[in-house]
């Protein structure tokens, strides 16, 4: 608690003032440095706020996949589990059973060879991100450990994906020194093609990842095809190399819309799988959770284990001190909801894609590159040639009604090709989507009216300024020395070496 | 949203709407633990389930084992919730949150002292707290390392690292997670904190940093930093080597500015490259937020940089986790501009004299030697004089059944032999809390002294009995001193693995 002084008559004068009449909204804000003194909570409060109301609205956000809106009955939980830190198992034991309880039913989700009430083996993290870098640290750890019990060199690992992952791999492959051999893309084929990438895969080659859920299109990669062939492959070369799932979007959408698809622990060369929390587990940011198909798979020397009210409880994380609300949260929608409810969430999700789909389509000037099966999302470019600037314009546009939809361009080898892509959220309901489509008429209507009528042609003249002529009475001249017509030019951000924006 | 489904009556499975929840089955049913349900609940249920077992928690306010803060005010809880919509890592959408990032990643650069001119922005980032943190410090440094072997053509494949060994587990992570060697300075009795002076020796050309700790996680010392800086200065010249150091603030980053501006530990020191502090600890806000800052830009390698498109400029991006809440950011920002610097200097003297009454307290009983400081991080660790009818581990848990968590460690090598209890003093412990504690210190102590007596009263009668009735004198049994003594020793073995103490 800030002790109150007793302030003098001044200070007195100005802590009783309404916020907008004090001088705390008149002084410049503090921005590189700490200011020297306190002031008022209630002024703090409102001139954040204040400023936090530029941000876009997370509702309107239809670029992120990630949860904008969760019960009330679930923000009370959230704010009363704000002050435990997740990390202090000790003193929250109920916390840390609710993080296993999750383990164990997202694991049996995905089919993990575990019986009726052994402990499955995964654990609760940040995000996918963290998740993937255990995953991927765990192939890591027993490829080397293979390698060096044959006597091999284990010092140039790699993992094979196609180009439309996300970011994260690319920093996993970084920061934790693997190479990255990416499966280029191809017009038509925007996910990793499972022959390209089984011809790609070497002894060097710790594992095999496939996304469920791809970024850019939603779609599901064809897992069990990657599954036979590179079981083949293993038996003709012996490396016995393994598959991992990277579920981020998929893991909470396939085993409630698609139960026969075969992509999880049921094909035998899966041995680890993750999934956001925050996607289509229905969480706020900040939960993601890794499942590994059995104590195998993960190797001993990477975990820690913490004594845990006397009983061993090992933890493999790269977060230590955190939040514990958005594992309470993720708790509380699977008890919530159960495995109807979420079935329901995801159906209804897909009736509203379909509706989007369906009105983008009847509008005649897209192209839509989404698969119905998959996540529901609407990924669409236009068709006409001028497409790239086009796709901008649109994303621009759209803003103005307050949506945002945002405009990429494809990875390797498909950069001529921008999208726009549309997620929808358990919160974007139909009527909402029909909104969207009427703006998306609107703001098509707006850009042809300016494309037809367009903008005045800009031109740049060089004039030379010089003395006056004689006797003109003028006070100088003017010469035009260079006239020339300027192009507006989209200024776009080079991709330095690699992914940028993290579409995620 | 949830579609409701409009199904009532009997043989639907639902229960009327009007049923109070614990006049409901949801509450006779079995819990999931191990499946997925088949069927939804109603949301009141689930909320109230769920609140109730997690009654059995302990409670975060009189959980005086972390550092980590367990109180905001209402105003802040507010912003918390208003933004716990938006993930952080959206910049382009919410750009507002993210100027607030790069906003408190210059406020504590300028705290710390860091060189950087009037219209420069620091290099630094947001982190979800210190663990994190530190891997991309150690990162940065493994590949600075790294680049300059490779130019002077030498082999960097076994990059190693000099530590204290009372340093944090997040750098034993840090340390196996990233293939590097992790060579530790071991303690001695009295000693608990690295020695500037073996921590120079053990300095190879192989290290790519010696890490110093500002707020030592169990007796909360600041670890000499200047003489770190003088020592490992002179053995750069003498060998050529240019190991630089990195400062973990984790406590310490908040609370040396405002309560010892005079002591040289950060960025004043050349040696010194980066430095980490939790926001969560002393910046005064709830779990969920660290920072890390560099020197300068060189000291960031540009590989490791990734480069995002945002607002069609380019926003550098440096972190290992992606998609995460914001609030926590926007959190500190609050906390930074509220408070200022006179406010976190009161907070932090509040804490200090309150560590000093506890202290005071303890100390009086005369039972307790006290192991931590008077300078450095506001907590109190202290182990009993006397071990020999009862340890640390009971007092601990008989704190319990007063609702205080207080917990009890031994020290790490080579001080084994030696376990303390350990309070943190953060800004919600006031004196009056202060002072309950130490009463209810005295009532375990009188206890536990009464049943000590009484057990060796018991067995010497016991024993005494057994004499006269057994032939040749030999006592079979086993006293039950011995088998709480052995319990304590199994105990203490079982926390001696690194406990992660945080």
């Amino acid at each position: 608690m800030v002790l109150t002084h007793v302030h003098d008559l001044d200070d007195a004068a100005a802590a009783s003032a309404v916020v907008f009449a004090s001088r705390y909204v008149q002084d410049p804000l503090p921005r590189y440095e700490l200011g020297e003194k306190s002031i008022s909570k209630e002024a703090a409060y409102q001139i954040i706020h204040d400023e936090l109301l530029l941000d876009s609205s997370p509702r309107l956000n239809l670029a992120s996949f990630v949860t904008t809106w969760m019960e009330p009955e679930c923000d009370k939980l959230i704010l009363e589990g704000i002050n435990k830190n997740y990390a202090d198992m000790d003193e929250y034991p109920v916390t840390t059973e609710l993080q296993n309880r999750c383990v164990n039913i997202i694991a049996r989700l995905f089919h993990a060879p575990v019986d009726a009430s052994e402990k499955a083996v995964g654990v609760g993290t940040v995000g996918s991100s963290e998740a993937i870098m255990l995953a991927g640290l765990a192939f890591k750890r027993r490829w080397q450990n293979r390698r060096k019990a044959a006597g091999k060199p284990c010092d140039r690992p790699n993992i094979v994906t196609g180009a439309n992952v996300q970011v994260c791999w690319e920093k996993f492959a970084r920061y934790f020194e693997v190479e990255l051999k990416e499966v280029k893309l191809r017009e038509g084929c925007y996910v990793m093609d499972p022959d390209e990438a089984v011809r790609m895969v070497d002894e060097n080659t710790i594992c095999v990842a496939a996304i469920l859920g791809s970024t850019l299109t939603g779609e599901f990669e064809d897992v069990k095809r990657l599954n036979d062939l590179l079981a083949a492959k293993n038996k003709r070369t012996g490396w016995d190399t393994p598959i991992h799932v990277d579920a981020a979007s998929g893991g909470f959408i396939a085993p409630f819309l698609y139960p026969e698809l075969e992509w999880d622990f049921r094909l035998p060369l899966v041995k680890s799988i993750n999934v956001s929390g925050h996607k289509y587990g229905l969480v706020y940011a900040g939960v993601g959770w890794v499942i590994w198909r059995n104590k195998e798979e993960l190797p001993e020397d990477l975990i820690f284990h913490i004594n845990y009210l006397g009983a061993d409880q090992p933890t493999f994380t790269l977060n230590f001190s955190k939040g514990s609300s958005q594992i309470i949260a993720q708790y509380y929608q699977l008890l919530r909801l159960g495995f109807e409810g979420y079935r329901n969430v995801m159906e209804n999700c897909m009736e509203s894609a379909q509706t989007l789909r369906e009105g983008l389509e009847r509008m005649g000037r897209f192209t839509i590159i989404s698969k119905e099966q998959g996540v529901p999302l609407v990924a669409f470019t236009f068709k006409s040639k001028d497409e790239t600037s086009l796709a901008f314009k649109l994303s621009s546009e759209l803003r103005r009604f307050g949506w945002i939809v945002p405009a990429y361009t494809m990875p390797a080898d498909l950069e001529h090709m921008a999208v726009l892509r549309v997620v929808v959220r358990e919160d974007f309901g139909r009527p909402l989507a029909e909104r969207f489509l009427s703006h998306v008429r609107m703001a098509l209507e707006e850009l042809d009216h300016l494309a037809k009528g367009g903008p005045v042609p800009r031109m740049r003249v060089t004039i030379e300024l010089g003395p006056p002529a004689r006797g003109s009475g003028e006070e100088a001249s003017a010469r035009v020395v260079k006239r020339e017509a300027v192009v507006p030019v989209h200024r776009s951000v080079s991709l330095a070496g690699g992914k940028t924006k993290g579409v995620c | 949203m949830v579609v409701s489904v409009a199904a009532t009556g009997p043989g639907t499975g639902a229960e009327p709407v009007s049923s109070t929840s614990f006049a409901s089955r949801y509450v006779r049913d079995p819990l999931p633990r191990y499946r997925m349900p088949e069927r939804s609940i109603p949301r009141e249920a689930a909320y109230q389930i769920i609140s109730d077992e997690l009654m059995l928690d302990g409670n975060p306010r009189l959980n005086l084992a972390s550092f980590v803060t367990t109180w905001m005010e209402p105003e802040c809880d507010k912003l918390f919730m208003d933004s716990v919509n938006k993930n952080y890592v959206d910049m382009d959408e919410y750009p507002v949150t993210t100027e607030l990032q790069n906003r408190c990643v210059n406020m504590i650069a300028h705290l710390f002292n860091a060189s950087i001119k009037e219209d420069e922005t620091a290099v630094g980032v947001g982190t979800v707290g210190s663990s994190e943190a530190i891997m991309l410090a150690g990162l940065a440094f493994k590949r600075k390392w790294q680049n300059k072997r490779k130019e002077q053509g030498k082999p960097c494949d076994k990059p190693n690292i000099v530590t204290g060994a009372n340093v944090q587990v997040c750098w034993e992570k840090f340390a196996r997670y990233f293939e590097v060697e992790l060579k530790e300075v071991k303690l001695s009795e009295g000693y608990y904190v690295m020695d500037p002076v073996k921590a120079v020796e053990m300095v190879d050309e192989n290290t790519i940093c010696v890490a110093a700790i500002l707020g030592s996680t169990l007796t909360g010392e600041f670890e000499d930093v200047k003489l770190l800086n003088d020592l490992l200065t002179k053995k750069n010249k003498e060998t050529g080597w240019d190991v630089p150091i990195h400062v973990d603030a984790a406590s310490g980053g908040f609370i040396a500015p405002f309560l010892y501006p005079e002591l040289e530990w950060d960025f004043r020191l050349p040696l010194v490259k980066s430095i980490n502090v939790s926001g969560h600890k002393y910046g005064l806000v709830y779990a969920g937020v660290g920072w890390v800052i560099w020197r300068c830009k060189e000291d960031l390698p540009e590989e490791l940089i990734f480069h995002i498109n945002y607002l069609g400029t380019d926003q550098p991006t440096f972190t290992l986790n992606f998609s995460k809440g914001s609030s926590q950011i926007i959190a500190q920002y609050y906390q930074l501009i509220r408070l200022g610097f006179e406010g976190y200097k009161n907070i932090m003297e509040n804490c200090q004299e309150n560590a000093a009454i506890l202290r005071e307290g303890i100390a009086a009983t005369g039972r307790f030697d006290i192991l931590s400081k008077d300078t450095g991080v506001p907590l109190v660790a202290f182990s009993l004089k006397d071990s020999s009818r009862f340890s640390v581990f009971d007092i601990s848990e008989n704190l319990r059944r007063f609702s205080w968590i207080v917990p009890a460690y031994t020290m790490p090598a080579d001080a084994e032999h030696v376990a303390v209890l350990r309070v943190v003093i953060r800004e919600d412990f006031s004196r009056s809390l202060s002072e309950r504690l130490v009463s209810d210190i005295r009532k375990i102590l009188h206890e536990l002294d009464a049943r000590a007596t009484h057990t060796v009263t018991w067995v010497s009668t016991a024993t005494a009995a057994a004499a006269q009735s057994d032939d040749d004198g030999v006592v079979a049994k086993k006293s039950a001193l011995e088998i709480e003594g052995e319990v304590a020793a199994r105990w203490r073995n079982a926390v001696n693995k690194k406990k992660g103490v945080c």
